[in-house]
C-alpha cells in the first residue's frame, strides 16, 4: 500500500456538543483520527458563585448548591450544611439524619442513572436513556413530595431536614425499591455483556491508582482503580457508620470498571435506603427533623402562633439570619460523583468570609489532556461519560 | 482524634523545621503554617514520608485579607487515604510575590492554581500555562478580591444592529443593598459614635 501523509487537524469539541455534558469547548489536536493534545476551555457556565455566597446569608446561600451539580442537588446541599453544623457545633437529631441518609442515596441512584445512561447515549445505546429515565422521573416525584421542588429541592438546612415526610411517602420508597432494582438488572442485562459497549469502554482512559491521588480524583473513579476508599466508610458523616453496605471496587481504572462501580453502587444504594426505612418507623426513628436551638434552626409555624419568643426568632432568623463563630473549616462528602468540599472562613458575621467549592468534577476534567492523550477521536465521548462531568459544578 | 492530630502536627514540625512555622487544631482538623517559598519542599515531605503518607491531592485556594501587608493567604488541602487524616497548609503571599508552584509534586495542582490565579491574582511560579480559566476571555481583574464589586465592571448583551454581542459599562437600576448586621444587641464590640463621651464621663 503506498504511503499516504496525513494531515494533523485542530478541531472545536463543542461548546454545543451533545456528548460533552454541557458547555465545555473542548480544543483537540488530532493527528488523523489519534488525539494528540487536549485544550478544555471552561467556564462558560461560570456564575460566580462563590463571591454571590460571600454577599448572602448562610440561609440565603443553600439554594446556590443546589444549582452546582444539577444532577445531585441533595448531596451538594448537605456538604454545605455539614460546613456550616462542624463550625456552629450543632448535631443533627436522629430522625433528621436518616432523613438525610434516605435522600442522599436516592440522590445516588438518580446521578447514577442519568451518568450510565447517557454515557451508553454518548456510544449509541439509544434504549438505556429510556428505561432509567423514568426511574429519575419517580425520584424527582419525592423530591417534590419531601420538599416542594422537583431538581431544587433545598431540603437540607443547617440542623437537619426542613420538614419531616409523610408515611406514605416512606411507603412509596418503599415501593420503588424492588422496580428500581429491577431496571438496574434490566440495565446490566443491556450494557455489561453487550459486545459494542465493551469495545468502546474496555481498556479506554486507563489511570492506575498513583495517578488518580494526584491528580485529585475521588469517587468511583478511584475506587475503579483499585482503592477500597469511600468517605461514608472511611470519616463518616450522619449515621452511616451503623448502615451496612459494600464498597464495590475495580480493577483496571478503565471506563468500563467505572461503569461497573457505579452499577453496583446503585444497588448499594437500595440496601443502604432500605435500612433507613425500618429504622425510620422504630420508635427512636421518630421525633424532630431538625435541632431544636432556635438560634439556628426556625421554630415551627404552630408554635409562632402561641409564642411571642418563637415569632421573633422566626423573624430575626429570616432576616438577619444566624452569626457563625470566626474559624475555618473544611467538610467533604461522598457525593455520587467523588467527594465534594467546602472550605469556609467565618468572621463571626452572617455571611461567609470564603466559601470555596471544591467541585469534584473540576479536578477530574484537569486531567482529560493526560487522560486521553493517544487514544482516538471517537473515545472522547466514552471518557468524557466514564469522568462524570456536570458544568454547573465544574464553572460553578 | 484531637491527640492524633496534635502528634502529627508535632511531628511535621519537627520533620520541616524552617520551612513550617507552626500548626494548630481546631474543630477537628489540622492546619499547619508554612513559608511560601517552601511550599514546594514540604509537599514533596508531606507526599513521600512514610509517616505522613499525603499522597492525595485536594484543593489549593486563595483567602484574601485587604487589611494586611501579606495579603492573600494561599491555602492547600491534602489528604492521606492510608492514613485516613487531612491536612491544610497555610502560607502568606501579597499581589506582587509569586508562590511556587506544586504541580511538579501534584499534577492536579495544575487547575486549581491557574483558578487561583485567575480569581485571586495570585502568581505561580513556574506554572507552566498559567492562563486564566474560569472568567470571560478578555476579562480584567480578579474578582474574588475583596475589592472587586459584586456586580463587577463590564455587562453584556446583543445588539441587533451591529449583530454582535457588546460590552458596556453595568449600569444598575438600583444601587446595591448591602445591610448592616452586626447588632448591638448581641454584644458586639464595635463603637457606635457617641460612646465614647460614656466613657470619658
Amino acid at each position: 500500500m503506498a504511503e499516504t501523509s496525513v494531515r494533523s487537524f485542530t478541531i472545536n469539541f463543542g461548546p454545543q456538543h451533545p456528548s460533552a455534558h454541557g458547555v465545555l469547548r473542548l480544543l483537540l489536536d488530532l493527528d488523523g483520527e489519534i488525539v494528540e493534545r487536549a485544550d478544555p476551555h471552561v467556564g462558560l457556565l461560570h456564575r460566580g458563585t462563590e463571591k454571590l455566597i460571600e454577599y448572602k446569608t448562610y440561609m440565603q446561600a443553600i439554594p446556590y448548591f443546589d444549582r452546582l451539580d444539577y444532577s445531585s442537588p441533595m448531596s451538594q446541599e448537605h456538604v454545605f450544611c455539614l460546613a456550616i453544623e462542624k463550625l456552629l457545633g450543632v448535631t443533627v437529631p436522629r430522625r433528621g439524619q436518616l432523613l438525610r441518609v434516605l435522600f442522599l442515596e436516592l440522590t445516588r441512584i438518580k446521578n447514577h442513572i442519568l451518568n450510565i445512561t447517557t454515557g451508553a447515549l454518548d456510544i449509541g445505546a439509544l434504549t438505556p436513556p429510556l428505561w432509567g429515565f423514568e426511574f429519575r422521573e419517580q425520584i424527582m416525584g419525592f423530591y417534590e413530595r419531601a420538599s416542594g421542588a422537583r431538581m431544587h429541592a433545598n431540603y437540607f438546612r443547617p440542623g437537619g431536614v426542613h420538614q419531616d415526610v409523610t408515611p406514605k411517602l416512606l411507603d412509596d420508597i418503599e415501593a420503588f425499591c424492588d422496580p428500581c432494582l429491577a431496571m438496574i438488572e434490566d440495565l446490566d442485562a443491556l450494557l455489561t455483556g453487550n459486545r459494542i459497549f465493551k469495545q468502546r469502554m474496555v481498556d479506554i482512559g486507563i489511570m492506575t491508582l498513583d495517578e488518580c491521588w494526584g491528580w485529585g480524583y475521588s469517587g468511583p473513579l478511584v475506587r475503579a482503580a483499585g482503592a477500597a476508599w469511600d468517605l461514608r466508610r472511611a470519616q463518616p458523616y450522619e449515621c452511616y457508620d451503623e448502615m451496612e453496605f459494600d464498597i464495590p471496587v475495580g480493577k483496571h481504572g478503565d471506563c468500563y470498571d467505572r461503569y461497573l462501580v457505579r452499577m453496583e453502587e446503585m444497588r448499594q444504594s437500595i440496601r443502604i435506603m432500605r435500612q433507613c426505612l425500618v429504622k425510620l418507623r422504630q420508635p427512636d426513628g421518630q421525633g424532630p427533623v431538625l435541632a431544636e436551638d432556635n438560634k439556628v434552626t426556625p421554630p415551627r409555624r404552630g408554635e409562632m402562633k402561641r409564642s411571642m419568643e418563637a415569632l421573633i426568632h422566626h423573624f430575626k432568623l429570616y432576616t438577619e439570619g444566624f452569626h457563625v463563630p470566626p474559624g475555618e473549616v473544611y467538610a467533604a462528602a461522598e457525593t455520587p460523583k467523588g467527594e465534594l468540599g467546602v472550605y469556609l472562613v467565618s468572621d463571626g458575621t452572617n455571611k461567609p468570609y470564603k466559601c470555596k467549592i471544591r467541585a469534584t468534577g473540576f479536578a477530574h476534567l484537569s486531567s482529560i489532556d493526560y487522560i486521553s492523550k493517544g487514544h482516538m477521536l471517537a473515545d472522547m465521548t466514552a471518557i468524557i461519560g466514564s469522568l462524570d462531568l456536570v458544568f454547573g459544578e465544574v464553572d460553578r | 482524634m484531637d491527640d492524633r492530630l496534635d502528634e502529627l502536627g508535632q511531628a511535621i514540625l519537627r520533620a520541616l523545621p524552617g520551612a513550617v512555622t507552626g500548626y494548630t487544631v481546631a474543630v477537628g482538623e489540622l492546619t499547619v503554617t508554612a513559608v511560601a517559598a517552601e511550599i514546594v519542599a514540604v509537599t514533596t515531605r508531606l507526599r513521600d514520608d512514610p509517616a505522613f503518607r499525603f499522597v492525595t491531592f485536594v484543593d489549593v485556594t486563595a483567602v484574601d485579607w485587604p487589611q494586611r501587608a501579606q495579603r492573600f493567604d494561599v491555602v492547600y488541602h491534602l489528604m492521606s487515604p492510608y492514613k485516613n487524616w487531612r491536612v491544610r497548609i497555610k502560607t502568606e503571599t501579597d499581589e506582587a510575590t509569586p508562590v511556587p508552584s506544586i504541580i511538579s509534586v501534584f499534577p492536579g495542582a495544575d487547575w486549581f492554581e491557574r483558578e487561583v490565579f485567575d480569581l485571586y491574582g495570585v502568581v505561580f511560579a513556574g506554572h507552566p500555562d498559567l492562563r486564566r480559566i474560569l472568567t470571560d476571555y478578555g476579562f480584567e481583574g480578579h474578582p474574588l478580591r475583596k475589592d472587586f464589586p459584586l456586580t463587577g465592571f463590564l455587562e453584556v448583551r446583543w445588539d441587533d444592529e451591529q449583530k454582535r454581542v457588546v460590552y458596556e459599562k453595568v449600569q444598575l437600576g438600583q444601587e446595591f443593598r448591602n445591610f448592616d448586621f452586626l447588632s448591638p444587641w448581641e454584644g458586639t464590640d464595635y463603637v457606635l459614635p457617641g460612646d465614647e463621651k460614656a466613657k470619658a464621663g
